[in-house]
């Protein structure tokens, strides 16, 4: 069994203390074969795990598996079926929320494109500004950059350079995380302006693939995990 | 600076001031409108969606299509407030499943919009969200993508209309309705 340090730690890098009744389990998801959900159980009341197991299980049985996209061997996670169930949607954000809401973030940062689904509906809720990081040339203002490697090649993530100042406290939203090439790359670049990056969230993560150790220590909290990829 | 549309509602002005305009994107002579300040501010942000949600709420739509990427940032918090689905549209070979596209003409060659198939279904009511609205054309093949699926785009929202350049009148008898404009 996998268990997660952003799940069942304190999270005292959020900067007021967190009752234990917060935290809750993930869901695993086993693709392509079975939907076998696991419970990892860690502390808090039973009616919120309950709740948030129920709201975890709808948001996985949203998610579809499509083979071989978008190269052979690939079972790629689409979220865009989560956002045609309004509920599951609904489920997502409010899990994101009550985990961010008064921990003192000043800034939501989305990595195009599906990161920019899911950060603004959290950045709205908690009161936090929102700040798109995009493929290059796509900001027309003045922009800082963080490159960062491709299986094949490099590729480049960027912010407007006054988006985010020093002191900013920073939440990163993705909908998925694989390798962690392009997660890490956004969190050096938060951190080459000066704010510090709390925490970073997806959706899923593709543990097999080990992007948390790319992360090093820096938190990462996700609500999924796929397996079989 | 843009000017507001609604001289009543008091959100509107500080909307308005808080898209930053750059000057020669994507090339001279263009005034771009930024709306990455307007995200920078919580309230504004905040008031930019309550705008829309007003309007939207209770009136039957069961979808919003948000066109890719700058779609994608206002269309979702409409749709989580208003109950609806979020469909996104996107650019070519970005959708993993199977889709149908839409081709329109750019100022020079042509680009492409795509959507999920199933993503809608005959006869539902969609809301079409993209942060600003130029010439129209990449608003129409959106228009396009969800009638050829069946379904009835009751109107398009955009933060900012660039009235100038006539998008409006490209679409037709789709209402369209927009926060500021920008001369």
């Amino acid at each position: 069994m996998l268990l997660f340090k952003s799940l069942n730690c304190s999270s005292s890098h959020l900067q007021s203390p967190v009752p234990s009744s917060r935290f809750f389990p993930s869901v695993i998801v086993r693709t392509p074969r079975t939907l076998s959900i696991r419970r990892i159980r860690t502390n808090g009341s039973i009616s919120m795990a309950c709740t948030d197991d129920s709201r975890l299980k709808r948001i996985a049985a949203s998610i579809r598996v499509i083979p071989d996209f978008p190269k052979p061997g690939v079972m790629f996670q689409d979220i865009t079926t989560l956002l045609l169930d309004p509920q599951a949607f609904k489920d997502t954000i409010d899990l994101f929320v009550e985990r961010y809401k008064g921990k003192g973030i000043t800034v939501v940062a989305g990595i195009e494109a599906r990161g920019f689904i899911f950060g603004p509906p959290i950045a709205l809720a908690i009161g936090a500004k929102f700040v798109p990081m995009r493929k290059p040339k796509k900001l027309p203002g003045e922009v800082i950059s963080e490159e960062y490697s491709l299986e094949y090649g490099t590729d480049k993530i960027e912010i407007h350079v006054d988006a985010v100042q020093s002191g900013d406290r920073a939440l990163v939203i993705d909908d998925l995380v694989a390798t962690g090439g392009t997660l890490s790359a956004a969190i050096r670049l938060l951190e080459r302006v000066g704010a510090e990056v709390v925490e970073s969230a997806c959706v899923i993560e593709l543990p097999e693939l080990k992007g948390r150790e790319k992360l090093g220590d820096s938190p990462l909290f996700v609500l999924i995990q796929a397996e079989g990829v | 600076m843009a000017a507001p549309i609604e001289e009543k509602d008091p959100r509107i002005e500080g909307i308005a001031s808080s898209i930053r305009v750059v000057p020669h994107i994507p090339k001279g002579g263009i005034m771009f409108q930024d709306i990455t300040t307007l995200l920078l501010d919580p309230k504004v942000f905040r008031d930019t969606v309550d705008l829309f949600i007003e309007r939207y709420r209770g009136k039957d739509i069961s979808a919003v299509a948000g066109i890719e990427a700058r779609g994608f940032i206002f269309g979702p918090p409409i749709a989580l407030a208003i109950g609806a689905k979020f469909i996104p549209l996107r650019k070519p070979r970005k959708l993993p499943g199977e889709v149908i596209s839409e081709e329109y003409v750019l100022e020079y060659g042509r680009d492409c919009l795509e959507m999920h198939i199933g993503a809608v279904q005959p006869g539902e009511h969609v809301l079409v969200v993209d942060d600003l609205i130029a010439t129209g054309g990449t608003i129409c093949a959106a228009i396009s993508l969800l009638e050829r699926a069946g379904a009835e785009v009751v109107e398009c929202a955009c933060v900012v209309e660039l009235p100038g350049l006539k998008g409006r009148e490209r679409l037709k008898d789709t209402p369209l309705y927009v926060l500021v404009e920008s001369p």
